[in-house]
């Protein structure tokens, strides 16, 4: 229904997982909600428990300890829910690359819908790539 | 056959209001924007822009889309709860919108029935979250009991000095009828005490900070509400909003009751509403026994002062 997913894309409730990252990137999505860029404007919410997620933030390379515990926390989210990779390590491990410890990059292990580069991502581009979400799942229908 | 009819329309009558204008889509519309206001005054104060004023009501539709999980392991309450405590709330929306907008309608005793039926979305809450078979949800439903336990005490304090000003009336429409007549109840000293002490008990019968123990995100990950999705979260979160309208009209109808019209009702709503944002946006969160201290001990020693005060007719 086109009402519903209007409404999605107006308040989409976001949560964030930290998959063994250094911290630089959840840094730089925190500093979406401040008030310099204050993504509440549009809807956009951090929220608490991953039951009440519409998109699920993921940051870091995704090492052999967090793969099982992602792919539990992608199982648990109600559906329609969108995955959206952020940082060059969720994208393509970065130069975790070739370490013992990441079996293999992030959309090996779930659907991704957005891959937001950068090292970290600056706040624009994070907000950027949102907005290509939006854009994507309105077409999509 | 005619008194089946007229018995027929009383019945519509009913179901019209509770369901309509002074009961549920009426109350939680108020309640969705005070909630709109809740955010965008809290965006203000951090200097941010804040959400535009149909969000909650998005929120809303894009609930009631979504999937809803039950977890392995959960009772039949889990599901059943949300409905209870939305159900009983909008039953004492009605009794006090009645009470406002059509003035005469009530019964003997209607005070304490809302009393007991504003009580319950915090029962529905406990059961839910207790049903959902995870260990924060469970952690969140003794927090809620004990702080229940907490401002129960002290509200009722502040209603029956409340009570003991007009004279001993348990009706509503009493209640107005005398503050009508000699002034809002607020504006005696033991009229304000009772004031100060129903809205902190108000503040944390919403769930606001500094009393937001049972649902706090950052600690307990939401609390009482961590399993819920869909359209029972959004049910819980329509539930919140009428609380929020109910809780306000009641503290309105007890203590600045004099002028009920409708410009001076929306001023002393958004009033009461700002002054609760005020608070919320201004204190950080309590403890569990912080604020079970606190209701208990000061607050209740204020309510008691005030109740000593009222039977002395200052």
């Amino acid at each position: 229904m086109d009402f519903r997913l209007k409404a999605l894309t107006k308040s989409i409730w976001v949560f964030h997982i930290s998959t063994a990252s250094c911290n630089n990137c959840d840094i730089e999505i925190l500093d979406c909600i401040t008030p310099r860029f204050d993504v509440e404007r549009f809807g956009i919410q951090l929220i608490g428990s991953v039951r009440h997620a519409d998109a699920l933030l993921v940051t870091g390379v995704v090492n052999r300890k967090a793969a099982p515990l992602l792919k539990k926390v992608y199982a648990q989210a109600p559906k329609p829910c969108v995955v959206v990779a952020v940082g060059q390590c969720a994208l393509s491990q970065n130069m975790f690359r070739f370490g013992y410890n990441c079996p293999e990059p992030l959309d090996k292990i779930l659907p991704v819908d957005v891959y937001i580069p950068g090292c970290p991502p600056k706040p624009e581009a994070i907000i950027d790539g949102i907005v290509k979400l939006v854009n994507k799942v309105r077409q999509k229908k | 056959m005619v008194q089946g009819g007229c018995f027929g329309e009383e019945k519509m009558k009913t179901l019209f209001n509770y369901l309509i204008f002074p009961g549920f889509l009426f109350s939680a519309m108020i309640g969705l924007l005070a909630g709109w206001l809740d955010r965008k005054v809290t965006a203000r104060i951090q200097w941010r822009v804040g959400p535009p004023w149909y969000q909650n009501f998005t929120d809303i539709i894009k609930l009631s889309g979504k999937e809803t999980v039950v977890p392995q392991g959960a009772r039949i309450t889990f599901l059943l709860s949300p409905y209870l405590g939305l159900l009983g709330l909008v039953l004492g929306a009605t009794i006090l919108g009645q009470t406002v907008f059509f003035s005469g309608q009530g019964f003997t005793g209607d005070l304490i029935v809302v009393v007991y039926l504003m009580a319950i979305p915090a029962i529905a809450v406990m059961t839910g979250a207790s049903s959902s078979a995870n260990p924060l949800a469970s952690v969140g439903a003794s927090r809620e009991m004990k702080l229940l336990l907490g401002y129960e005490l002290p509200f009722i304090l502040a209603i029956i000095t409340v009570i003991v000003k007009s004279n001993g009336a348990i009706r509503l429409g009493e209640i107005i009828n005398h503050q009508a007549a000699y002034g809002s109840s607020v504006f005696s000293l033991s009229g304000a005490i009772a004031f100060i002490v129903a809205l902190l008990c108000v503040q944390a019968k919403l769930g606001f900070a500094p009393f937001d123990i049972a649902e706090c995100e950052q600690e307990i990950m939401g609390g009482t509400l961590i399993e819920y999705s869909g359209l029972p979260l959004a049910v819980f979160k329509l539930t919140k909003a009428v609380l929020l309208s109910t809780t306000l009209l009641f503290l309105i109808i007890l203590f600045l009751g004099k002028d009920l019209s409708p410009a001076f009702l929306i001023l002393k709503f958004i009033m009461i509403l700002v002054i609760a944002i005020l608070i919320k946006n201004t204190n950080p969160r309590l403890r569990i026994d912080q604020a079970l201290r606190f209701f208990w001990g000061p607050l209740t020693i204020l309510g008691l002062v005030g109740l000593v005060l009222a039977t002395r007719g200052l």
